[in-house]
């Protein structure tokens, strides 16, 4: 009895976890990402947080259209007689724009910090906070 | 003639970003031209807009299938009623901001008018673009373009706005990420992207979690770029320290935007059954109410106009959501479904953005932010201060102006919802609206100049905005009034009624 238990445990380990682990891992990447935007002072390490999480989500994605043994998306008459499987070519075409999207993201988020940077003179949001607080006074 | 409309849809997106990219060309040759290019092109598209909506009023949406590709492989297009709604008030603020923008940009950013225009173009791009997509991902680009535009134009001014502009690119983001996530998920189940087969995939699956999760994740997502009540701190700062047409523009389109984004992916992608089957609508009712009494008290506290302006958004927001938020329960005419939701984009857009160009009137002419720095305006700049009253008077609620009627719909809906506590919340709501635009009005018209003896033969010198600032506010502060006869009147039901028969509202639960 005791030894089915353990049996049912580690297959519902396989099954949930282990089959899974893609989608675990982007999980994981972009709790991370979050973290860094939420906890670290430096607005650079925000933006890294911020890619971070956002590469997550490109991987979720791209693991969502994977097929195991899938070869590229190109249909020819090779593969097609052959009966070979191929990869679901759309998320590819998707995160492709998202990608763009992060970067023009990204792009805009350094210059801020460059600007950020001639005006108070630090990247720390802790040392902006100070100075607009003197500021108001 | 309807051959042409038929391509309408695409060029309102097409013509805008090309000609964001001429005015870039154009002003490095002679900056004097990037005014001009960029009026006429918004004027072209407010046109189009036009002929848009009559042609979906009269005869059926207009479908679209970029490159020709048949849904749901290819991108499509789609202009229904809501869609038309939508992009007729988003060109029209547009273009009161756009002429407005002429002297106070040359007098605010004299060294980046062309990019200005630039980046203003792309924003408008954006914004037409999510009201005119038929698609999810579509809709996620587009809401990017506009977001990220945005982010450039709030942080133009330099100093505190860059730091609020920052502020915003995280959580906007972030935000846009959850909204991918959505998507994803949703593809995951049906393979899908396209709305309408959306909606048509999805009623099988309504109990499945990943179906319920992707809800959750649009929703929050959505939020954030809407600036609902927990989600708000973005919007303060950014609505406060960017220049006047971008604050006009962010409080009065961008946010509205992003809430017709949410319904457009509850109400024709999940549908009303889906909305039925789980208690969201009932929490956002919540949200809605915590946001009006929030956003209302922290405007109260506010020293500065235009951050008490922002917070009033944010109430604002709440009052849409709420409306949003009974849309579904209430059935008797003329207040039935999402009529006063949509009512109060319209009425929102016209009063807020009156009343954030009068702000930037006061910035531009004496460089005043403080509302205690206000006394004697009302001699001094008679028009600007008048349209600015009408304007309070609107968002405070008495009639005849737009902020009533929607109010007044809201306040019939909830009762008829049974939900009598939000009647008790406008009606508080509406007080404090009092409270916190009486105060500005009161240091306006009646409050003495320092050192100086008050009396009505007191000589004070008239010092009005310029005639191109001042039409706008004008033109917006009449529409306050004139809008809200035309409502009473019930004139645009019939277009309002085709959004609710097309999201199935009409019919009795």
């Amino acid at each position: 009895m005791e030894e089915r238990k353990q049996i049912e445990m580690m297959e519902c380990l396989f099954t949930k976890i282990l089959a899974k682990y893609n989608y675990w891992i982007s999980v994981i990447l972009m709790l991370i990402g979050l973290y860094a935007i939420i906890a670290k002072d430096n607005l650079i390490k925000k933006i890294i947080g911020l890619n971070i999480f956002q590469t997550a989500i490109f991987l979720f994605f791209i693991s969502l259209g994977a097929i195991k043994g899938g070869t590229a998306p190109i249909v020819s008459e090779e593969i097609v007689s052959k009966g070979y499987v191929y990869v679901n070519p759309l998320p590819h075409v998707l995160i492709l724009t998202a990608i763009v999207v992060a970067v023009a993201t990204a792009a805009v988020a350094f210059s801020l910090i460059i600007r950020i940077n001639e005006e108070y003179g630090t990247i720390e949001e802790s040392e902006i906070f100070e100075k607009l607080k003197e500021s108001e006074k | 003639m309807s051959y042409f409309i038929e391509h309408f849809p695409v060029l309102i997106v097409v013509i805008s970003l090309l000609s964001s990219i001429t005015i870039l060309v154009a002003g490095w040759i002679n900056n004097k031209t990037s005014y001009f290019i960029f009026i006429t092109t918004i004027l072209i598209q407010f046109v189009a807009a036009i002929f848009i909506l009559v042609h979906v009023l009269t005869g059926s949406p207009i479908h679209y299938w970029l490159g020709g590709w048949k849904p749901p492989w290819g991108i499509e297009y789609v202009v229904d009623a809501l869609s038309a709604y939508v992009l007729v008030i988003l060109l029209f603020l547009a273009l009161a901001c756009g002429i407005y923008s002429k002297k106070n940009i040359e007098h605010e950013l004299p060294k980046k008018v062309v990019s200005f225009y630039s980046i203003f173009q792309l924003l408008i791009a954006g914004l037409c673009g999510v009201a005119v997509t038929g698609d999810v991902f579509n809709m996620y680009v587009f809401i990017e373009i506009m977001s990220i535009a945005a982010y450039a134009l709030i942080a133009s001014r330099g100093k505190i706005a860059l730091k609020a502009s920052f502020t915003y690119l995280v959580l906007g983001s972030v935000g846009a990420c959850f909204f991918l996530i959505g998507i994803g998920l949703l593809y995951s189940v049906t393979g899908s992207l396209n709305m309408h087969d959306l909606s048509l995939l999805l009623p099988p699956l309504y109990g499945n979690r990943v179906v319920q999760a992707a809800f959750v994740f649009f929703f929050v997502g959505l939020s954030i770029k809407m600036a609902l009540f927990p989600l708000h701190t973005w919007l303060p700062d950014a609505h406060a320290f960017a220049p006047a047409e971008i604050s006009a523009m962010l409080s009065g389109i961008i946010i509205e935007v992003s809430t017709y984004a949410f319904i457009r992916v509850s109400f024709s992608v999940f549908t009303v059954n889906f909305l039925k089957l789980l208690p969201i609508l009932d929490i956002l009712c919540w949200v809605a109410g915590a946001a009006i009494i929030v956003g209302s008290l922290l405007a109260i506290t506010q020293l500065n106009l235009k951050r008490m302006l922002a917070y009033s958004s944010v109430a604002n927001m709440g009052y849409i959501m709420l409306a949003v938020g009974l849309s579904t329960s209430v059935v008797s005419e003329p207040w039935n479904g999402l009529t006063p939701a949509l009512m109060h984009i319209l009425n929102h857009a016209l009063m807020k953005g009156c009343l954030f160009l009068v702000a930037g009137v006061f910035i531009y002419k004496a460089d005043l932010w403080l509302i205690k720095d206000f006394q004697g305006l009302g001699k001094r700049m008679p028009y600007t201060c008048a349209a600015f009253v009408v304007a309070a008077i609107s968002m405070i609620g008495i009639p005849p102006s737009v902020g009533f009627v929607s109010k007044l719909y809201i306040i019939l809906a909830a009762i008829e919802a049974k939900k009598i506590i939000f009647v008790a919340l406008l009606l508080l709501s509406s007080l404090l609206n009092l409270v916190y635009f009486w105060r500005v009005i009161e240091t306006m018209y009646m409050k003495k100049v320092e050192g100086e003896e008050y009396s009505l033969l007191t000589h004070v010198s008239k010092d009005e905005a310029p005639f191109g600032m001042l039409a706008p506010v004008l033109i917006l502060a009449s529409l306050c009034i004139v809008m809200g006869f035309f409502w009473l009147a019930k004139i645009p039901m019939p277009l309002l009624n085709q959004v609710n028969s097309m999201f199935g509202l009409n019919k009795m639960p």
